[in-house]
């Protein structure tokens, strides 16, 4: 098992570099010079020639990435111009509040999910499969963003029972039931459509599974119905499952970067967005490269989880 | 032309194409259409509700028509999301046919970098690009299409693989045509389908994220709108007036949703598993539907088949795979039922316990009685309780039978606890005691081991085990050596010979093979065409077989030294039992038969030796 956990570290360091690479190569396609851009179309071009040797931006791009590399692996990520701190900083402080929104709708989509896709396959063309079928649907139809706001206008502002956006109250919040009360909204609207999708493969997955051979033995056996299902057809399925809640867990952080524009959430996504907006290229830079860095450490669990849920697997 | 009636046939997906439809023809119309210019601001009429005078939808934060702004945003979210799907799916699709055919090196490092790209949230590599290239509608699109490429790239490749390894690109190379040309003619046309595929379902996400990056005042700018930018503007207004974002809101909706039915759609009408109800979840027990026409109990011993039929109902189609099958076994005797593949043998044993997957499956006729007592009869949870317990299963192919993620262990002791209530180490106990009745060296450790890491031998032996668990009175195994060798074989035969003159059980043997009936089998059942076409004593049927096909079968089997013997192959094949003829099945085969063999029912006549043909190769006392 230790052995399996560390191979996939190993593995991921490839992965991780290519992600480096990648958001390097992007930001170098930048037309314009920054020197440029930071001292203004007046500067003369021996100011823009200075900062320009300051910044080390007159160094190769191979240069400039083993030195940008060597920066992030000790923690230092640059400094936004936008917000005058270091970008870690920033970064911290923001994913934590994106680990909640993204976590509470990765963990919605997981249980909802597989129940749906599980209540619907033992149920197959019964009023229940037709039902849940109906609402994936739609649920799958509809953009995280649009969804959020009619959620605002309906139970914030019309029922008035949820706080309409952010994450804690400005007076006397801060509390978790305060937090747990803010999170509502924005995590049910973030996980609508992953909870559709893992419902759809669920569903699949089971009917697959309970065509197999090893159900009939289970069967023959004199096994239950309920354990047929739940304890040999769920375990089975389980196993193509869990790879597309990893998947699931990317397109939640996606959708994160919407619903947190929606609901005023002080998340990452939002901090991009920002970041974009006001030209903060190192900001952009060191977010995408972090957030990144998460999902990829974040599949290297599922896979563990994965390895001990399938002893087929090679540990 | 088939393929549209299917999606047609399909509610859904009709209702998706229509409401895609319509969109599309409003939104081609719409520079026809007496709308009002959707830039022109007037901020005199700003916020106007829906069915306003002169503004059926309203107007928005500047005064601008909204019906007019919808419909122009439409045509833009779905020029860009199309015009995407394109550029993705070309670029895509390029990378996974270089990277498929050319394999190798090229595929290895083509492949990983795509895998570093799907690393991402695709949404942080889209607002990487965008923060490169800068906000806009055009910048927003090349992002889009950037980050679906991966997808395209991918599945593309898969196709390319396994056509790149087929004759017809062999025989284009060794015609001496060039990279280039082959995968321009050869390739290409047989991957078209699966990229226009891809890009249709894709097509829908494409709008909506490109929608999304408008929403977040990266797409598209001011005064131009796309659906999504209008959905961005109108949330400040949204508590105020609703209607500005609830309008743009529903056309993605409606828009995505009739994109999804449609894929559905047409992934279904491709999918032949569904056709043929290969994913219907089958019923605990298979469907008994026999009318009143119950045979009278005679009394035959443990196990009874009393002209049981057993039939397929897929669609339009029935497929006779049992057909009056009667058939006995008692305590201590061992029957066997031979036939080739798809003569029956294995539905009839699976319909004894009620096993036949339904749907399909239908129970049409007859009664099985155990103990006298219709199974077909009983309540589900009595039935259960005699699964396993009184009639129990020994399947082939044990690597798929056995369920991969659990220990043989914990299958054997489960086999064992769902009938008694018994302590978890008396399970355990029970379970090492069950892998040393069947031989199983090292039995202590073995229990610990997953299916996968035993030999096929073994796992055939743990089946046996479980078979044996509760003390059944009658086993029914299911062709149990077909994927063993010669000597594993022989081992578990005498294995099961002992344990029928042990313990008095009766066993039912399904096999294709006369080696294994002349050394286990008292009396043999030779099925054909979902019937039993003769039946005896072993030693009747092998020294004085009746029927031509039993005779033509036993032909079939090579003999240990014996010599340079023509070893005679039957010719055409098995028949389809949705489509029987009328009178003996066999009949197209057999070089005896005659017009009166194709004329009506042909009785299954005799005594002890029964044969169901009107020119036997013997007379049958």
């Amino acid at each position: 098992m230790g052995n399996y956990i560390l191979k996939r570290l190993i593995s991921a360091i490839p992965v991780l570099l290519g992600i480096t690479i990648i958001v390097f190569l992007i930001m170098a396609m930048i037309p314009g010079d920054p020197a440029t851009a930071i001292l203004g179309s007046y500067a003369t071009p021996e100011n823009v020639e200075k900062l320009n040797r300051d910044l080390g931006l007159d160094k190769p791009l191979v240069v400039r990435y083993f030195i940008w590399l060597g920066n992030l692996l000790t923690g230092d990520f640059g400094r936004s111009f936008s917000l005058n701190r270091p970008v870690i900083d920033e970064i911290l402080e923001r994913f934590n509040a994106t680990l909640i929104l993204a976590g509470t709708a990765w963990v919605l989509c997981a249980i909802f999910g597989i129940l749906a896709g599980v209540v619907s396959a033992s149920r197959q063309y019964g009023f229940a499969d037709k039902a849940i079928t109906f609402v994936v649907l739609i649920g799958i139809s509809v953009p995280s963003f649009f969804l959020g706001m009619m959620m605002i206008l309906f139970f914030a502002v019309n029922l008035k029972i949820l706080p309409v956006s952010g994450m804690f109250a400005i007076y006397g919040g801060g509390d978790l039931p305060d937090l747990l009360r803010h999170l509502v909204m924005p995590a049910i609207a973030l996980a609508v459509v992953a909870t559709g999708v893992v419902a759809r493969l669920s569903r699949s997955a089971m009917l697959e599974v309970l065509r197999q051979d090893y159900i009939r033995t289970a069967r023959a056996k004199g096994v239950g119905e309920r354990r047929v299902l739940y304890g040999h057809a769920l375990r089975a399925a389980m196993v193509s499952i869990i790879p597309v809640l990893g998947i699931q867990a990317g397109f939640v952080l996606s959708g994160s970067v919407f619903i947190e524009i929606v609901f005023q959430w002080p998340g990452v996504g939002r901090m991009l967005v920002d970041a974009i907006l006001t030209r903060d290229i190192l900001l952009v830079q060191g977010g995408v490269v972090f957030v990144a860095a998460c999902y990829v450490f974040f599949n290297i669990c599922v896979d563990v989880a994965q390895s001990l849920l399938d002893p087929r697997i090679k540990t | 032309m088939n393929f549209v009636r299917l999606i047609f046939r399909n509610r859904l997906a009709a209702l998706g194409a229509v409401v895609l439809g319509l969109i599309l023809l409003f939104v081609i119309i719409t520079p026809l259409l007496p709308l009002q210019d959707p830039d022109v601001t007037n901020t005199a009429d700003r916020f106007l509700p829906p069915f306003s005078e002169g503004h059926l939808l309203g107007t928005d934060h500047l005064g601008r028509d909204l019906l007019a702004r919808l419909l122009y945003g439409t045509r833009v979210s779905l020029a860009v999301g199309i015009f995407a799907a394109l550029i993705a799916g070309t670029i895509g699709s390029a990378i996974g046919i270089v990277a498929g055919y050319f394999g190798g090196r090229t595929d290895n490092v083509i492949m990983r970098g795509v895998d570093m790209l799907m690393a991402f949230p695709y949404i942080l590599l889209a607002l990487a690009i965008v923060a490169a290239l800068g906000p806009g509608l055009f910048n927003a699109l090349i992002a889009v299409a950037a980050v679906n490429i991966p997808f395209f790239a991918r599945n593309i490749r898969g196709v390319t693989v396994s056509l790149a390894g087929r004759e017809f690109i062999d025989a284009a190379r060794l015609a001496g045509m060039g990279h280039t040309r082959i995968i321009l003619t050869e390739l290409l046309p047989n991957v078209l389908s699966t990229i226009v595929i891809a890009m249709s379902t894709t097509v829908g996400w494409m709008i909506l994220e490109t929608a999304g990056l408008s929403f977040l005042g990266l797409g598209s700018q001011p005064p131009q709108a796309d659906l999504g930018s209008m959905l961005g503007e109108a949330r400040s207004q949204l508590i105020t007036d609703p209607h500005t974002s609830i309008i743009p809101g529903i056309m993605i909706f409606l828009i995505v949703m009739s994109i999804n039915l449609l894929g559905d759609g047409v992934r279904d009408a491709l999918d032949p598993r569904l056709r043929s109800g290969a994913l219907t979840r089958p019923r605990a027990q298979t469907l008994v539907d026999r009318g009143d026409d119950v045979p009278a109990d005679d009394q035959k011993g443990i196990l009874n088949l009393q002209r049981l039929s057993t039939q397929f109902h897929v669609g339009p189609r029935i497929y006779k795979a049992v057909n009056e099958v009667s058939l006995f076994v008692k305590p201590g005797e061992c029957v066997g039922v031979i036939g080739e593949s798809g003569s029956g043998k294995s539905v009839t044993a699976l319909s004894v316990m009620g096993l036949v997957p339904s749907p399909p499956g239908v129970v049409t006729g007859g009664a099985v009685r155990y103990e006298g007592e219709d199974l077909l009869d009983m309540p589900f949870e009595k039935l259960r309780q005699h699964r396993g317990d009184r009639v129990a299963y020994i399947f082939q192919d044990p690597l798929s039978t056995l369920h991969p993620l659990y220990k043989v262990g914990d299958q054997l002791k489960e086999a064992i606890s769902v009938h008694h209530k018994v302590s978890d180490k008396e399970l355990t106990n029970r379970a090492i005691d069950l892998l040393k009745s069947v031989r199983i060296p090292n039995a202590e450790n073995r229990v610990r081991n997953y299916p996968h890491e035993m030999s096929g031998g073994m796992r055939q032996r743990v089946g046996i085990a479980m078979a044996l668990a509760n003390d059944p009175e009658v086993i029914i195994a299911d062709e149990p050596t077909t994927a063993l060798d010669v000597t594993v074989q022989a081992q578990i035969l005498a294995l099961l010979d002992d344990l029928r003159r042990e313990r008095g059980l009766a066993i039912v043997f399904i096999t294709h093979d006369f080696g294994v009936v002349a050394q286990l089998c008292d009396r043999v059942g030779v099925m054909y065409g979902g019937k039993i076409v003769e039946e005896g004593s072993t030693t009747d049927i092998l020294d004085h077989p009746a029927h031509p096909y039993t005779k033509r079968l036993m032909a079939c089997v090579p003999e240990l030294g014996g010599g340079k013997r023509e070893l005679a192959a039957i010719p055409g094949l098995p028949p389809i039992v949705s489509d029987l003829p009328p009178g003996c099945a066999f009949a197209p085969r057999c070089d005896k038969a005659t017009e009166a063999c194709k004329q009506g029912e042909i009785t299954l006549d005799g005594s002890a030796h029964k044969v169901r043909c009107i020119h036997p190769e013997e007379e049958v006392a």
